[in-house]
């Protein structure tokens, strides 16, 4: 299957892709969940990930962040070839993520949550001084601020409603400050009503801080939205890869994808 | 170095507390007294335990570091001839660090029951060394811990009773204290972090295992201490201190007192003691079957341990 970029033949800038995938491939058992994916992103970069359930988006994001020891392939970071990676190794490089089901620390408040994921980016781990000093709250503050979780700083996370467990759960991988963002469905689980206004609030922090974006997502209103590029998966492969209009508009796409056969 | 209004703040709580203890030992009779000394020592290892239930670590074998500080205590004096107990006492606590940095990485990396297990192992094999080895260790008479000097003051032996309690008030100080700031601390809401979700912690770009060893480290030092403590007050050590049902008080205390804040398994000894005394003494025959079905009330009606009691006092009159 060739890939659709090339197809679509769309201008790639000529400087070093901040990510580089490299024949990425993992199998499951029987399943190829990533099969020989290779893809490069471009600083800036906003796109969005399609692909029916199953065809390895969440699996894409494991490998490239080191949750999951692709079988073959590596990552490019800046140019620089790197294999072995673990979560903390991506990390430190600069790639975060956030989870399709919301990783959070449940049994503290939105604040603590915030403030530790300051204190790990700030290297703090191992100061006597208290978590809750003045100038670490005053950053967790405008942290969530920045998310809209202002309100819900006290609420101990447990008690917290999905979509804004979402959004915590975002916020706490930018805290990181990343160049990469991995976001695994930020909208799945936020009522229909509330999503564009969830995907607002995030691409509009993102945008101030000059991270490449890439968020994989089911709604396509979402994705045609707020995505420049789209990628599309199906089977562990990368079918189409291109402008959004172009990559939700071809055939294959809309067939695989969007369960939309063509001329009826 | 500026003080932290939050650790002041803490550092005046504990005060108030070593001072109110302080005034309690100046009235209270000589075994009560004791008692008291006892129970503030072991309440450091009763801390350690609750350290690591917080980090998600049930430890049932934190008797080890209690017997390696209490045995510190006794080879110090035998071996090298110290009888200051603070230089005691700080070998107590460099012999457990050191072996828990030695253990540390290989423990650190288990979980649940398989931590559980595997601390209960390391003790289990101290037991038996101590028990074998016996001309080197006594065996199971163990070794006794003579009088010592603190501060180079060498009490009479009617009040060294008293002195030690005034020494253990400064240590369970000191360590209350140290215990309190690193709750608030980033690694103590790392600990905790841990437990909730390890996955979450190497996304931020943390170590899950650097993390829980260096409350390992922790809680086997203030341990150390605290069987160097209850060394030099009971003036004698044996392998019991190193058998699992030891460890197993440490951890029924800590589930008494709770583990929400460093004072509440100070509690839970104080109380844990008293019950073991007084219960022996009153109900000889039915003692042990009394403790169980009060761990079993603890755990059906508080299952956060008594301080829990006081946070819901507390939280009701903040409202
Ligand atoms: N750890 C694993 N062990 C075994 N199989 C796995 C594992 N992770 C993923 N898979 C399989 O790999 C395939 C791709 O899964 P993946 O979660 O990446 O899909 P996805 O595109 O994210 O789907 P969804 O839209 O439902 O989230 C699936 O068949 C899945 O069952
Ligand atoms: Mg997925």
């Amino acid at each position: 299957m060739e890939p659709l970029r090339a197809i679509l033949g769309e201008a790639r800038s000529v400087s070093t892709p901040v990510l580089e995938a490299v024949g990425l491939h993992k199998r499951f058992g029987a399943v190829i969940a990533c099969h020989d994916v290779s893809v490069a992103f471009d600083a800036g970069e906003l796109v969005g990930v399609v692909g029916p359930n199953g065809a390895g988006k969440t699996t894409f994001v494991n490998v490239v962040t080191g949750y999951v020891a692709p079988d073959s392939g590596y990552i490019k970071y800046r140019g620089r070839e790197h294999s072995g990676l673990t979560p903390r190794t991506a990390v430190t490089l600069g790639i975060a993520r956030s989870f399709q089901h919301p990783q959070l620390y449940e049994s503290l408040t939105v604040l603590e949550n915030a403030l530790i994921a300051l204190a790990v980016k700030e290297r703090r781990h191992a100061s006597w001084r208290p978590l809750k000093q003045a100038r670490a709250l005053q950053g967790a503050s405008a942290l969530l601020e920045r998310f809209e979780l202002g309100e819900a700083a006290d609420v101990e996370v447990g008690q917290l409603p999905e979509g804004r467990r979402k959004v915590l759960d975002i916020a706490m991988s930018f805290a990181l400050r990343p160049s990469v963002l991995l976001l695994d469905e930020p909208t799945s689980g936020v009522s229909a009503a509330e999503k564009f206004a969830l995907m607002d609030t995030v691409t509009g922090a993102l945008a101030e801080a000059q991270m490449t974006v890439l968020f994989i997502e089911h709604d396509m209103e979402v994705v045609e939205r707020y995505a420049r590029r789209v990628l599309a998966f199906v089977e562990g492969r990368i079918i189409a890869d291109g402008r959004s209009a172009d990559v939700l508009g071809d055939a294959r796409v809309r067939e695989l994808v969007l369960g939309v056969a063509e001329g009826a | 170095m500026k003080i932290d209004p939050g650790n002041l703040r803490r550092l005046l709580g504990v005060v108030l507390l070593v001072a109110v203890l302080a005034l309690l030992g100046l009235w209270l009779a000589g075994w009560t007294r004791f008692l008291l000394t006892v129970a503030l020592g072991e309440s450091l290892a009763v801390i350690g335990v609750a350290l690591l239930m917080r980090a998600g670590l049930v430890s049932f074998g934190q008797g080890l570091f209690s017997a390696v500080g209490a045995y510190a205590v006794a080879y110090g004096m035998r071996l090298w001839g110290i009888h200051e107990a603070l230089l005691l006492l700080a070998v107590a606590v460099a012999a457990s660090t050191l072996l828990a940095v030695a253990i540390g990485p290989l423990i650190c990396r288990y979980r649940q029951i398989f931590f559980a297990m595997i601390s209960l192992a390391f003790s289990m094999v101290l037991y038996s060394i101590l028990l074998k080895f016996n001309t080197a260790t006594g065996g199971s008479d163990g070794m006794e811990v003579t009088a010592a000097t603190v501060l180079g003051y060498h009490a009479a032996a009617k009040a060294l009773a008293g002195v030690y309690y005034y020494l253990t008030l400064a240590c369970f100080g000191v360590a209350l204290f140290a215990t309190a700031a690193y709750y608030a601390s980033p690694a103590g809401y790392l600990a905790r972090a841990v437990r909730d979700n390890e996955i979450r912690l190497e996304y931020l770009g943390a170590s899950v295992s650097r993390e829980t060893f260096r409350a390992y480290i922790f809680a086997a030092a203030l341990t150390g201490l605290s069987g160097g403590l209850f060394a030099l007050a009971v003036g004698h050590v044996s392998p019991t201190l190193a058998y699992w049902t030891k460890s197993g008080e440490f951890l029924f205390a800590a589930l008494l007192g709770g583990t929400s804040s460093p004072i509440a398994p100070v509690v839970g000894t104080v109380v844990f003691e008293s019950l073991n005394s007084y219960l022996s003494a009153y109900l000889p025959n039915v003692w042990q079957m009394a403790l169980g079905a009060i761990m079993l009330a603890i755990i059906l009606l508080m299952p956060r341990g008594l301080w829990s009691l006081y946070e819901r006092f507390s939280a009701r009159h903040a409202a």
